[in-house]
């Protein structure tokens, strides 16, 4: 790895809030019956997709220049992006436009997530950590995440994703309980989840988080209590525990609306949810937003902080999400169009939109909502618009003020979806 | 002058009354293929999309008949529905002739024999046409035979055609032009025009459709509103074809619109007479019987801040409507409205969805009421049509309701649900009378308040579409009549208060009770609704709080999908009306009023 110190010393200058990349790799062993994200459970295409991530990069990237060394300019700037690759109508031209204006400056993070990314050969995560470094520059203390999941992890593979300078690993077991795997359409068993915790401490991680699901019928509170000990025992960096939905479209979704599963019932579902915050927070960990929990401030999750607060991210292959000063594109979710179209030279965008003053507004306000962190009452565009019904909201106790911000409260977060709404700007 | 001919097409709702007008005008080449749509004439959304007409339209064709004289017939299309009957009764007066049109498989309808009776009353030429000949389910015979028998018509002077298929078009042409008197020839007389609608645009002000009875009239001319004496400078006078055609003068026996600089709408009167400043007429013409509205309910602004551009919207909306009566009214609950006084049920669906679709006015309609009768103690008597002015129950002496004589007629086989429905609606005094084979005509006294909700839709469920029927109101009844109050969280949501007879209050106010809980969406508390009667409790339900509706992930492809469902739900919020804590939706309102499931 090269480390472009020069870059760096530049970017921190100008830059308060560094971007975030994101890698969509859309590969996984099998479905699970509750995912709702873009992947496919055929390693058929994976060839096709890192050729197609590649150039994709290069469509953003300044690329060649930068790895030579000399003359290499800060960051991304995507000059003349519209002429070179722009559709010349459609709704995604004025967002093609735009990217000349986008520059996506050194970035603090990267995020490989999926999909399982760790169904990558090592030589393949090689080649895609070595074009991100080509096209790209990352700061020297870039928090850079892998999402694994417990089979097909091993000592070798593990020590490979850490010589290419990962240094996070998410990992998704979402239950010791094998009732509760089972239920899940998981592939693996409690027993290769606690292994695979053992081998990554092992091989020397010392940024762990793992991802776990409540909320399901074959589970009760003591099993959950039983699995988040088991897990504590190895003192994960980061938490995300994620109460278990039924997306559409999932087979687990199509279970549901069949009478076939059905969801414990939002009773349970808050005694869950409050169980787990007050469990782990007793365990000292930040319950920084609805789902995710961090063993100190430093701890949490940089890349996901990006999503929450409209800091600018790139995101890379099918499905992918991007957000730069207002603009926000997402890619075709179809690793076969999304190869044809970076094959053609065309971006693989499917759709986007510019964000009008009042959406990001909400946006700030909800996604503000959803974190510890709250939202900043001055820049609720006034903050007294939100009147009588924030006396209201303090009364019941779902938000409290705290050196001008709003706070959701634990029983906030149980209705943040409506949190916004309440506050009625 | 010998070469004009006013006519109208009356019907039965549903015998094919647009398409039939749709054909004429097709005939006179006033359209060519590409510009022509169905309902030509209904040129409202709402008309189009219910296949109904609900305002009278007057259009210019030129009929160049087998003699080969060229004629201006002046087509007047009228609404079919029961409620709009005065449109009807306005159209008639401005024509000499009317096409009665039968439907060749239904027959003689309920409203068949109404709008017949109307035309009677104006002593139009009534030229019958059997309709929808091409249908396989036609039966001629069967409908001349009531024809002949129902409507006391010469079933020989039949024209037969459908209007579907072209068939016959030339036929009802031709009869129109041979049997409907040309219009008297009164063009030196003083100016006596009678105006049948209005309306307003915005760049030409009130443009007013009128029958010019005697004399004429000219751009130029000082003009005379005989109500109010206002005088105003003609601009312009033409036929309606479609688009405005501007004439050199609108002469005795022509129908046609007027542009006189009348800005205010409230300038122009329906059914009012207009002649020339220089030289009046002695007297108005005859004019419009005062429509009486039957059914009362309050309209309100969702926000406090849109009464005033309410006001403005149904000053405007009422210049095209004159049946609608209105005043000021004001609601705890729902801040400053209007009292609305309307022709029927399907009229005042029509004037909430014209005020929001063309006025783009989001309101609030509280539930329909009749006029009660009190008589109190001391012997005074009060006429209330407002839940909120039912007087204090200690007082009352007596109180009475309006009934109605209503006829339905339906094939046979119907006859039992039809007559379950009615003594469930507390029908009394059936009288059962047989036209025609296999058809009956059933008669019964029935409250008004029990058809303005969903009678009639109720009817045409259980006859299969089969049943038709009107009403008359006959007189005032005796009745027990009690003030039903709902309450959400303890506050009396007045706009929600009806007056109801004491049988029905129970389960009146479950229904209510059940309604609201399903369109009161979940908030963080409880909330009880209760139906009172006084200080007591007659029905309840309870709208559980929410605890938990947060999703649990949130990242780059789910911030957009939330952000867009915040945004609905946001716009959702707008239409929603705070009652204590409580947010109601609008659609609350009026859900109590939809059918009754059975």
């Amino acid at each position: 790895m090269v480390c472009h110190m020069e870059n760096t010393l530049n970017a921190t200058s100008h830059n308060p809030n560094p971007p975030g990349l994101y890698i969509h790799v859309p590969f996984c062993r099998s479905k699970c019956l509750y995912c709702d994200f873009y992947s496919v459970a055929s390693s058929a295409t994976i060839p096709a997709w890192l050729e197609a991530v590649q150039r994709e990069m290069r469509l953003y990237g300044e690329n060649e220049e930068r790895s030579g060394g000399s003359g290499a300019k800060s960051g991304v700037k995507v000059e003349g992006y519209a002429e070179k690759h722009g559709e010349k109508s459609g709704e995604n031209a004025e967002i093609l436009r735009n990217f000349d204006s986008f520059n996506f400056d050194n970035f603090d993070s990267l995020y490989l997530g999926g999909g399982t990314p760790t169904v990558l050969a090592e030589r393949d995560l090689a080649a895609l950590m070595d074009s991100a470094h080509k096209h790209f520059t990352f700061l020297p203390d870039a928090e850079i995440t892998i999402e694994a999941n417990p089979d097909g992890l091993s000592a070798g593979k593990l020590k490979t994703i850490r010589d290419l300078g990962i240094n996070r690993i998410s990992l998704g077991i979402q239950s010791l309980s094998d009732a509760d795997l089972k239920y899940l359409g998981r592939t693996h068993s409690s027993k290769q989840a606690l292994d695979a915790l053992d081998l990554i401490r092992f091989s020397g991680f010392s940024n762990m988080s793992v991802d776990l699901i409540y909320g399901l019928e074959t589970q009760t509170i003591p099993g959950w209590k039983k699995t988040l000990d088991q897990i504590l025992e190895f003192r994960p960096e980061h938490l995300s525990c994620y109460q278990l939905t039924f997306e559409p479209g999932t087979p687990l979704g199509k279970m549901k609306a069949a009478g076939k599963v059905n969801s414990i019932g939002e009773k349970l579902e808050s005694a869950y949810f409050i169980y787990t915050s007050r469990y782990l927070e007793r365990e000292g960990y930040l319950h920084y937003e609805i789902s995710n929990f961090a063993r100190s401030f430093d701890l949490k999750s940089r890349h996901n902080q990006k999503y929450w607060t409209h800091t600018p991210y790139l995101g890379l292959g099918p499905s992918a999400h991007s957000f730069h000063s207002g603009s926000r594109w997402w890619n075709l979710k179809s690793v076969r169009k999304y190869c044809r179209l970076l094959a053609e030279g065309k971006p693989p965008i499917e759709s986007s939109e510019i964000l009008t003053e009042e959406q990001l507004d909400l946006e700030s306000l909800y996604l503000g909502l959803r974190t510890s962190a709250g939202v900043d009452l001055n820049e609720l565009g006034g903050g007294l618009r939100v009147g009588n019904a924030f006396a209201e909201l303090q009364r019941t106790g779902l938000v409290k003020i705290s050196n001008g911000r709003i706070l959701p409260t634990r029983k906030g977060f149980l209705v943040a979806d409506s949190l916004p709404l309440m506050l009625n700007v | 002058m010998r070469n004009i001919r006013n006519f109208s097409i009356i019907a039965h709702i549903d015998h094919g009354k647009s398409t039939l007008a749709d054909r004429l005008i097709q005939h006179a080449g006033l359209v060519n293929e590409r510009q022509f749509r169905d309902q030509i004439l209904d040129n409202m959304d709402i008309e189009r999309e219910r296949g109904i007409t609900i305002k009278s339209q007057t259009v210019v064709l030129s009929y160049k008949s087998k003699s080969g004289e060229v004629f201006d017939l002046n087509l007047i299309d009228t609404p079919g529905h029961a409620d709009f009957s005065y449109e009807v009764s306005r159209a008639l007066a401005s024509c000499e002739g009317v096409l009665l049109l039968v439907d060749a498989s239904q027959g003689v309808q309920a409203q068949t024999i109404a709008n017949l009776y109307a035309a009677m009353e104006h002593d139009l030429t009534i030229i019958p046409v059997i309709n929808k000949i091409d249908l396989p389910s036609a039966d001629i015979e069967m409908a001349k035979e009531q024809i002949d028998h129902d409507l006391g018509l010469d079933s020989d002077q039949v024209v037969l055609c459908s209007a579907k298929e072209g068939m016959g078009i030339e036929d009802v042409l031709e009869a129109i032009v041979a049997r409907i008197p040309p219009p008297e020839e009164n063009s030196e007389k003083p100016l006596a025009a009678l105006i049948f609608d209005a309306h307003y645009d915005p760049f030409r002000g009130t443009i007013v459709s009128c029958r010019v009875f005697d004399g004429k009239v000219r751009p130029g001319d000082l003009i005379r509103l005989m109500y109010n004496g206002a005088v105003h400078k003609v601009e312009e006078v033409g036929f309606f074809r479609l688009f405005r055609d501007p004439q050199p003068e609108l002469s005795a026996g022509s129908v046609g619109y007027l542009i006189a600089g009348i800005k205010t709408v409230a300038d122009v009167r329906i059914g009012d007479t207009i002649t020339m400043d220089s030289n009046p007429v002695e007297s108005p013409l005859p004019g419009f019987k005062d429509v009486k509205p039957v059914v009362f309910s309050s309209i309100y602004p969702i926000s406090s801040d849109e009464y005033p551009s309410l006001v403005d919207s149904l000053d405007k909306y009422k210049l095209n409507d004159a049946a609608l009566v209105y005043q000021k009214d004001s609601s705890a609950a729902l801040g400053q409205g209007f009292r609305c006084g309307f022709l029927g049920l399907l009229h005042l669906e029509i004037v909430q969805e014209r005020l929001e679709r063309e006025f783009d006015q989001a309101i609030i309609m509280t539930a329909p009421s009749v006029q009660y009768q009190f008589t109190l103690n001391d012997g005074t008597g009060l006429t209330v049509e407002n839940p909120q002015y039912y007087p204090d129950p200690i007082l009352i002496k007596s109180s009475a309701e309006p009934f109605i004589k209503a006829t339905i007629i339906i094939p046979e086989r119907y006859m039992g649900a039809v007559m379950k429905l009615c003594l469930e609606r507390r029908g009394s005094n059936p009288r059962i009378a047989y036209p025609t084979t296999a058809r009956v005509e059933i008669t019964f006294d029935m409250p008004l308040a029990e058809v303005v909700f969903d009678f009639y839709d109720r009817l045409k469920t259980i006859t299969q579409g089969y049943g038709s029927f009107d009403y008359e109101l006959i007189e005032y009844r005796d009745s027990d009549l009690v003030k039903l109050d709902i309450l959400v969280n303890g506050e009396r949501v007045d706009a929600l208060s009806i007056i109801v007879h004491r049988d029905r209050a129970r389960e009146w106010g479950l229904q209510v009770c059940d309604r609201l809980k399903e369109e009161i969406p979940r908030h963080n508390f409880k909330i009880a609704i209760q139906g009172a009667i006084g200080g007591k409790i007659i029905s309840r339900s309870t709208i559980s709080p929410f605890r938990k509706d947060v999703t649990a992930k949130c990242y780059g492809g789910d911030i957009t999908r939330k952000r867009k469902l915040l945004e609905k739900q946001k716009k959702g919020k707008k239409r929603m009306k705070m009652v204590g804590n409580v947010e109601i939706p609008q659609s609350a309102f009026v859900s109590v009023l939809k059918a009754r499931d059975e």
